[in-house]
């Protein structure tokens, strides 16, 4: 029943590179008519995951299924019904904008008005420019119209707004949510939080090429229940500082230790938390620089996770 | 579901996608100026300076130079697209991710193969119609044996379009640009591609095994004598059936 699969439906998927395990042993799957975020550091496995979905590489163990079709098997039934923009390049250096978008119009066999795509990406002014003379972000925008030009069902979209400016962020977000809402799934890879948070339906995190956490934004950072504190101090914490803070907190209380300056104290957000936090900073004779209080965001979850910063 | 991204997937008939690559491909090609050198210019200059040289020089040709030359010039302008300009253009295109974005596209393999060659034949028919004009301008008085021209332009473009996509395959983008370049410059000097193979002497047993000298002499022999060289085309098409196996197994969309 090719209708009713997933967009998406990845089992146990490993992939190596010599001694280097890109994925490892990933399972999840991604509905139809949603936009998905697979989040993560540089390296964590993101693109070879969508490359394995793209057909481009055979899955080393696992299955992967797109449409409900194997990627490598099916590929000639597969390929006409995804857009796949590249993380960079994808066209000729002299192939002017536009008839680099016209040619893969033609390639399908009803396309999307060229003009009025081309248009809606802000592409018009940079038309008869050649492909390596534009911007990295209108290089980015071109690879976007040249993944959906062909009315596909499902695009993947590899970095989309990676070295765009903040105007052809949000207009390239628009699209994708366009697209979702007339019935296009779409994945992207990204690593930016916000990216996922603001336009992603679900999220799967991924680091090392493990899936760590999936789910909504919502359901990822509780929703706002949670509070984070994020202390700074003057001199590094004393030996044994994040267990006897965790101590004094209680057991409803996480402590990640993100350098020796610095910790991240996530719980309930209430004031009590914070007090109990100053109260040990006099106990253990630290001297806090800041302590800042904020609901829970994705970088905290990512953070938590893994106990690193993921825009580094 | 409706709207106007709502999904419509589907692949253009096959022949409308070779097509449009070859187009596409043709255009780039003509719009390049180095290419445009290599594929025109150049072999204009050696038909010219070959007729002229041939004047100060006796080179011992039982037929005038004129006849001699436009053969193998046909030839050179041969190699030089379907070798160099193509082997270039692939290197270029597995660097700049064209072929991997291609590869995610309806176009099959078997379409941007085709594509290719329909390129290649547009650009051909293109420097043959110049250089012939040049030639008749000169003086040419060929007696053709069309048949045998024909095939060993189209056994002749295999052979090193096979060859030129397989190294494409296997070098990075700059090395491709340079090996094409290098290999060119050899086979035009010393590849008796413009010059009959007889007029190696010993070494000429040698170059007449090469693609170049095959061509070279096939289109001599087609030109000069209306004669369809058998040999010359075997040798054309041993080179092609090698350089495409070679290629099929080394070939990487990166």
């Amino acid at each position: 029943m090719p209708e009713a699969a997933p967009a998406v439906q990845i089992d146990g998927l490993v992939m190596r590179y010599g001694s280097k395990t890109a994925v490892d042993d990933l399972t999840l799957t991604i509905p139809r008519h949603t936009i998905t975020a697979v989040l993560g550091p540089n390296g964590a496995g993101k693109t070879t995951t969508l490359e394995t979905c793209e057909g481009y590489r055979r899955p080393q163990q696992g299955t992967v299924r797109v449409l409900g079709l194997d990627p490598v098997r099916n590929r000639r039934d597969l390929l006409p019904r995804i857009g796949v923009m590249l993380q960079a390049g994808g066209a000729w250096s002299g192939v002017r904008a536009m008839e680099m978008l016209h040619h893969v119009a033609r390639l399908h066999a009803h396309p999307l008005d060229v003009d009025a795509l081309a248009e809606r990406l802000g592409l018009g002014d940079c038309g008869g420019t050649p492909y390596r003379r534009l911007s990295g972000g209108q290089q980015q925008r071109l690879g976007l119209a040249m993944a959906v030009v062909g009315r596909p069902e499902l695009v993947f979209v590899d970095e989309p707004t990676a070295g765009m400016d903040p105007q052809a962020r949000r207009s390239t977000w628009d699209l994708l949510e366009e697209l979702r809402d007339d019935g296009v799934t779409v994945v992207l890879t990204t690593h930016y939080m916000d990216e996922a948070e603001r336009l992603a339906d679900g999220i799967h995190i991924i680091d090392h090429g493990r899936l760590i956490a999936s789910g909504t934004p919502l359901e990822l950072t509780r929703g706002g229940t949670v509070a984070t504190i994020r202390l700074v101090v003057t001199r590094p914490f004393p030996t044994g500082a994040p267990e006897s803070l965790r101590q004094a907190l209680g057991a409803e209380t996480e402590v990640t230790v993100l350098d020796e300056l610095s910790l991240l104290v996530t719980g309930p957000a209430d004031a009590s938390t914070l007090a109990k936090v100053s109260r040990w900073c006099e106990e253990a004779g630290v001297l806090p620089e800041s302590l800042t209080l904020g609901q829970r965001n994705l970088e905290d979850v990512f953070l938590q996770l893994t106990g690193r910063e993921l825009e580094k | 579901m409706t709207g106007t991204y709502a999904p419509n997937p589907g692949a253009a008939p096959f022949a409308r996608q070779v097509v449009a690559q070859a187009r596409m491909e043709s255009r780039l090609m003509l719009r390049n100026g180095e290419q445009l050198l290599l594929a025109v210019v150049i072999p204009v200059i050696v038909l010219i300076g070959g007729v002229a040289g041939s004047k100060a020089l006796d080179l011992g040709f039982s037929h005038p130079a004129i006849d001699v030359f436009t053969p193998g010039v046909l030839a050179l302008a041969v190699m030089s697209t379907a070798f160099t300009s193509l082997a270039i253009a692939t290197g270029f295109e597995r660097r700049y991710g064209v072929i991997k974005f291609l590869g995610s596209s309806p176009l099959p393999r078997s379409g941007l193969l085709a594509g290719k060659v329909g390129a290649l034949l547009v650009v051909e028919l293109l420097q043959v119609v110049v250089l012939t004009l040049v030639a008749l301008a000169m003086g040419w008085d060929p007696d053709p044996g069309l048949m045998g021209a024909a095939l060993a332009l189209v056994l002749g473009t295999a052979a090193f379009a096979s060859l030129g996509l397989f190294i494409a395959g296997v070098l990075r983008a700059e090395a491709t640009l340079a090996a094409a370049n290098l290999v060119y410059l050899l086979l035009m000097a010393g590849g008796a591609v413009v010059l009959p193979s007889s007029a190696y002497g010993a070494a000429g047993d040698v170059v007449r095994w090469l693609p170049s000298g095959a061509l070279g002499d096939a289109m001599r022999a087609a030109l000069i004598d209306g004669r369809t060289s058998g040999t010359d085309l075997l040798v054309l098409l041993g080179w092609a059936v090698g350089g495409t196996v070679l290629t099929a197994r080394t070939f990487t969309w990166e």
